[in-house]
Formats: C-alpha cells, sequence, structure tokens
C-alpha cells in the first residue's frame, strides 16, 4: 500500500524536524547552553521516521542514547524535547532526563536508554502487556549495530519468539559503535541472526530512503499486528556528524571517501528530489514546508528559553509513587552550603 | 485464621493477587510446574502439578526461558504499560544476572522520566542459604538492592507478614523485590483466610523488653526471639523488632525502641560490610547517641564467602547463641552496676 499524499508530506516533515532539532541542539552544546552532550541522529532521519511512521498512534517505542529522532519521528512536540536537553522545569521528563533519557509517554514513546541494549528488553516487556491485555497495540525498539552484540537482545528475541510477541526488533545499523567499524566486532549479518529465533530478519540496504524503510517496517508491524510474531528489521544507515557532539576523538576511523560517499546519500534531499519529481510536492511547497519547521524549532528553543528551571525540591521527587521511603529537599541543606 | 507455612502464605497471597486483578501476572522460570511450590492451590505448601496455570491460563502464568535479564526487564517493560506482574527469581543469586536492569531501568525509570512512569511491579526471590547448597546460592543480597533509590526491599520473617506484605507489593506502584528466606518456609504460623495487607515501613515488635533493643532481619527474627526467651531466665529483658521493609525503614520504631533501653543490637544474614545492620546502626548513631548507653553491636554474617561444608556453613549466620551472647555484652555494664 503506497502512503498517501499527506503522509509522504508528514514524512519529510517529521525528518526535517529531526535534522534541524538536531542541528540546533549541537549548536547549543558548543555555545555551551546544553549541559552534557547530545548524539544526533543526522543522515540517519530517513530509517528513524520510515519505523517510526510504520507505526500506529498508540504502539511504543523504545530507544537509545541517539535519542531525539525517536520521540521526534513519533510525533512528540519539540518545545518540551528541547526544554528537556537543556534541563528546563518545562522538559518532557521535567529536566530530570536530559538528552539521554527522553520519554514522551503521550506518544507511546517509553524512554530512551544510556545503557546500550538496555531498552530492548523493556520494548519486550510492553509487547507483553499488548498481549496479555489483547489491546492490538505494537511495540519497536530501536538499538545500534554496537548494542546489536549485546546478550540481552538474543534472550529478548528469544522469549518475544516463544510467546509471539507483537514487536519490532529494529537495528539502526549506522555501521559504527562511537569508534568502532561494526564488522570488526560483528560476526555475519545481523539480519541473518534472526533465523536462529525463527524469525524473519530483513536488511534494508537502502536505508537512506524513508519509503524503503517505511515499506519494511510496515510489513513487520503488520506481521505483529496479525499476531504473527516477531521480525528483526537491519536498515544500514550513516550518521553524519561524531558519535556524539563535542567528541573530538585524535583517530580518523572513517575515512573522507567514506563520508563523501554517504553523505551524498542525503535522506532529506533524497526524499524531496522523489516528492517533486513524482509530482507530489512542487519546489515551493517544499520551501515553506522547511521555513515551517525551522520556525517550530526557533519556537521550541524560544519556549526552553523562557522556561524556568526545576524547584530544587524537584530532585527528591517521583523516585517513587508515594512520598514515603525518600529523602526530601532537606537533604540539601549542608550538601549545598 | 488458619495455620499456614510461609511457603504455603506466598502461593495464597499470589493467588488472591491473580483472582484480584486480571492485570496481574506470574512471571518467571518453572511456574507453569510449581516446581517452587508458590503457584500451586490455595493455601497447600505444594499442590498438584501446575494448577495456577489451570486456574488462570497460559496467558497469565508465563513459563520463561532462563534469561534473567529479558525477565527482568520485560516485567518493567509490562508494568509501565498496564499489567502487574509478579516475577519469581526462584534464587536470589540469580538478581546478579539482571543487575543492568533492575539498577539502571527499574529504579530509574520512573524518576529520570519525570513521573510519567510507574513501575508496578513484584520481584520474588528466595535466599536459599543454610541449605549447604555453596557459594552460588547461598546470597542474601538485600543490602546491596538498599543501596540503590527507587526500590523498595521487603524481607518477610513469618507466614502472616509473608502473605500481607506480598498483598502490600502487588498494590504499590513501585518496584518491590521481597526476600524470602528458605530457612522461613516451613514455619507455620496464624494466616487470615481472608485477604488483607500489611503496609511497608511499619515495624512489628515481635517481643517487649526493657534492657535491650534487637533489631533482627528475616530469618534472624527467630532466632532473636529465641535468644530473647533464654536471656529472660538470666533476667535480661530484650526487646525484638522486625522492621518487615528495610526501604522504607520505620526508623523511629527503631530509634523509640533504643530510646527505653538504651541498648542496640542489630542480627543481619547479610554479609557485615554495609549491610541493612551497618545502616541500621549508623541511624541509631547519629540520630540516637545520646540515649546508647553502650556501644552498638553487629551480628551479621563475616565477610566471608559461604562453604559448602554443613560443618563449615552452619557457624556463620546470626544465631541465637550469638545473638544472645552480643547482649549479654551490651548489657554488661548495667550488670556490672547492679552486683
Ligand atoms: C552498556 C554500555 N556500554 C558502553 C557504553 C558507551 N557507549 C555509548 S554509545 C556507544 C556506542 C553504541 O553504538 P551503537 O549501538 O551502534 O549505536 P550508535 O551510537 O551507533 O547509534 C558506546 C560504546 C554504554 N553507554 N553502555
Amino acid at each position: 500500500m503506497t502512503p498517501s499524499h499527506d503522509t509522504l508530506l508528514e514524512m519529510q516533515r517529521r525528518m526535517l524536524r529531526i535534522r534541524r532539532f538536531d542541528e540546533r541542539a549541537s549548536k547549543m552544546v558548543k555555545r555551551g547552553h546544553i549541559p552534557g552532550t547530545v548524539h544526533t541522529s543526522i543522515g540517519q532521519e530517513a530509517q528513524v521516521v520510515g519505523a517510526a511512521m510504520a507505526l500506529a498512534d498508540g504502539d511504543y517505542t523504545a530507544g537509545n542514547h541517539r535519542s531525539h529522532g525517536h520521540p521526534i519521528g513519533k510525533g512528540s512536540p519539540l518545545g518540551p524535547l528541547m526544554a528537556e536537553l537543556v534541563g528546563k522545569a518545562t522538559g518532557v521528563c521535567q529536566g530530570k532526563g536530559g538528552s539521554l533519557h527522553l520519554a514522551d509517554f503521550a506518544v507511546g514513546s517509553l524512554g530512551e536508554s544510556g545503557i546500550v541494549g538496555s531498552s530492548i528488553p523493556i520494548a519486550t516487556g510492553a509487547a507483553l502487556s499488548s498481549k496479555v491485555l489483547g489491546n492490538g497495540k505494537v511495540s519497536l525498539a530501536f538499538f545500534g549495530d554496537g548494542a546489536a552484540n549485546q546478550g540481552c537482545l538474543y534472550e529478548a528475541m528469544n522469549i518475544a519468539g516463544v510467546w509471539n510477541l507483537p514487536i519490532v526488533f529494529l537495528c539502526e545499523n549506522n555501521q559504527y559503535a562511537l569508534s568502532t567499524p561494526a564488522h570488526t566486532v560483528t560476526s555475519g549479518v545481523i539480519a541473518d541472526r534472526a533465523a536462529g529465533f525463527g524469525m524473519p530478519g530483513v536488511r534494508v540496504e537502502e536505508g537512506q530512503d524513508v519509503l524503503a524503510v517505511f515499506d519494511a517496517v510496515t510489513e513487520a508491524v503488520d506481521r505483529a499486528r496479525r499476531g504473527d510474531g516477531p521480525t528483526l528489521v537491519e536498515v544500514v544507515t550513516y550518521r553524519f556528524n561524531e558519535h556524539s557532539e563535542g567528541l573530538r576523538l585524535g583517530v580518523d576511523y572513517r575515512n573522507a571517501d567514506e563520508k563523501a560517499l554517504w553523505l551524498e546519500k542525503d535522506p532529506i534531499v533524497l526524499f524531496r528530489r522523489h516528492l517533486v519529481a513524482e509530482g507530489i510536492a512542487t519546489e515551493e511547497e517544499m520551501d515553506a514546508l522547511e521555513a515551517e519547521v525551522l520556525a517550530e524549532v526557533d519556537e521550541a528553543v524560544r519556549f526552553t528559553d523562557e522556561s524556568p528551571f526545576p524547584d530544587p525540591s524537584v530532585a527528591f521527587a517521583d523516585l517513587y509513587t508515594d512520598p514515603t521511603p525518600g529523602p526530601s529537599v532537606d537533604n540539601l541543606i549542608g550538601a549545598t552550603a | 485464621m488458619t495455620v499456614m507455612s510461609y511457603l504455603g502464605a506466598i502461593g495464597a497471597a499470589q493467588r488472591e493477587a491473580m483472582e484480584a486483578d486480571e492485570r496481574v501476572v506470574i512471571i518467571g522460570e518453572d511456574v507453569e510446574a510449581n516446581v517452587y511450590g508458590t503457584t500451586g492451590g490455595a493455601g497447600k505448601s505444594r499442590a498438584d502439578k501446575g494448577d495456577f496455570l489451570q486456574m488462570f491460563g497460559a496467558n497469565r502464568i508465563r513459563n520463561t526461558p532462563i534469561s534473567e535479564e529479558v525477565i527482568v526487564g520485560s516485567a518493567i517493560g509490562a508494568a509501565m504499560t498496564g499489567l502487574r506482574p509478579i516475577v519469581d527469581l526462584s534464587y536470589s543469586s540469580f538478581l546478579y544476572m539482571a543487575m543492568d536492569q533492575f539498577v539502571n531501568q527499574a529504579a530509574k525509570n520512573r524518576y529520570m522520566f519525570g513521573g510519567q512512569a510507574s513501575l508496578p511491579v513484584v520481584f520474588r526471590s528466595a535466599m536459599f542459604y543454610g541449605l549447604n547448597t555453596g557459594a552460588h546460592h547461598s546470597d542474601r543480597p538485600y543490602p546491596m538492592f538498599m543501596n540503590v533509590p527507587g526500590l523498595k526491599i521487603v524481607v518477610p520473617a513469618s507466614p502472616y507478614d509473608a502473605k500481607g506484605l506480598l498483598r502490600a507489593a502487588v498494590d504499590s506502584d513501585d518496584p518491590v523485590l521481597i526476600f524470602e528466606a528458605c530457612m522461613l518456609w516451613g514455619t507455620k504460623g496464624e494466616v487470615p483466610e481472608e485477604e488483607y495487607t500489611i503496609p511497608f515501613g511499619k515495624a512489628r515488635t515481635v517481643r517487649e523488653g526493657t534492657d535491650v533493643t534487637v533489631v533482627a532481619i528475616s530469618s534472624a527474627v527467630p532466632e532473636a526471639a529465641a535468644a530473647a526467651e533464654q536471656l529472660a531466665e538470666e533476667g535480661i529483658s530484650v526487646e525484638v523488632i522486625d522492621p518487615r521493609t528495610l526501604v522504607p525503614l520505620d526508623r523511629q520504631a527503631i530509634l523509640d525502641s533504643v530510646g527505653r533501653t538504651g541498648r542496640l543490637v542489630v542480627a543481619d544474614p547479610a554479609h557485615r560490610t554495609c549491610s541493612a545492620a551497618s545502616e541500621i546502626s549508623s541511624i541509631v548513631a547519629e540520630e540516637a547517641f545520646d540515649a546508647l548507653r553502650a556501644p552498638i553491636k553487629r551480628v551479621t554474617t563475616p565477610d566471608t564467602q559461604i562453604p559448602f561444608s554443613p560443618s563449615l556453613e552452619k557457624q556463620l549466620y546470626p544465631a541465637r547463641a550469638g545473638i544472645a551472647d552480643a547482649v549479654r555484652s551490651v548489657v554488661g555494664e548495667r550488670q556490672l552496676a547492679r552486683s
């Protein structure tokens, strides 16, 4: 089934949101406006959006440290995400998660994780919930090629297989885990590992093509929703920036030719060309969309700037659902003096 | 009231929780076949093979592969999205396999997502110490988890408490770890047949006394009670307190008791360093130092691994004789004064 006109434009809109949001975040890290660091999805937008938009609104995702794209791809508004990156009270996690731990339950985003591989079992549990409650929801776990070598993925694939859970395991193979090329630490092909668990394994070579990703993941999601169980989808893609913003490694683990080759395959440029060539949108409409998204990001930054930092007492909130066992703001006395 | 074993009380609580709420599911290794005796019928310590499975069906009785990390992680994900899982991790030594999920996910999840998530999930595990099962199956790891903010830690010491605390754990919207001592499995006690819960953070005074407070944990509770019995004959009046939940901890009950007696012994089957006993001793030293008339004593398992040979193992855990000795030593000053 070909996506509707509106869906196609929405794909481009969400890819642009990720790009502009991450570009802005990168600048803000460099200027010291964002504390800590961020990992951008620049270059990987087709993979993120193709997967996220293959899901329905109520479906679940859980992800990793390369974290902004997943909730944006799922439709999360930008203001609270940006505010979270800066640690503001209006952040999607009230300033307690930051870039590594975004979560927006309102769009089914159950949370990103700073521990490589760690969110895969969580997504599996969400799929178990759907199965026990019979609510028809599908769950999708985003993880990198590095995470693909964590044992918990295989525990999760096995249990999802035997329980026939509605889940998609989505490997974002951007070909590097920090400085380590995937082929130097990964035996065989990641998608082929699905066979060992009796589930389909699909490798999307054209991971810069949002429609190719969308098609593959849609098939996996349909399969899950039909009750036919899990699928492993590996998408080949590339990150244009460093592993994390501000990180400067002395060694050049990615050569210039390779980088240039992949920069040619910018998913947003490719898709814009496609939309115009197919007569789905005009150049003017595409320009307008770009301006619209840029304004959204400006607005998110304005919202962030105008938001207050959290009250100190928030450091002691939400450790538990009830206040009984936790410490209190009184513990700060002395600590800050 | 009916007389139930500790193990039977756990089974009864699980059955009641499953009947009361369709969102309660049981997840664990060998739970279908009721191998550990807590997924069998009402009040029986070990029921006919697999009767929870017949009662509740395979959708809610989730027999798992041996995959502790995904068992724990998937229970967390399920709890975040509408279920209330009870996870049976069998031996407490296996919790280490899933340390990442306990520490990085279960404990941090609600906090770091700014209160968006709640995690109504119960993790049960049995501490198989004292049964000559050697170092790999004799752990008492609750103090490690007390060191992780965000988890609730429960250590029932009687059948009544085992049932009431487990029901309260299922009702809790936070992740709860229950450590059940196998040494207590066979103990029998009066347990209401109807449903009841025991609130977390409320210690139980096992026995009242005036000379010394003994705070005892898990299988040390009956040992402390026996020691108190013996010491009473010697004219020493011992108050025995069982905190029942270590997080939250009923600090006030402990401080009040020490305020009355002026002396504290803590009996804790965990290893000595950074034990629950260490924490309780610190609280009393910080907040009730003026009330103390003698140094605090800890009776714990020494900082060694658990050896296999029965002759080696049996001397290690806090037992009545060691607890009684510790009490005598802290009341020595008083006895001297009288003599
Ligand atoms: C368990 C764990 N080990 C190591 C790290 C440090 N680390 C953070 S990201 C990363 C690379 C992950 O690579 P991959 O899974 O391929 O994701 P990508 O960054 O390429 O998107 C590493 C080693 C970590 N956060 N967690």
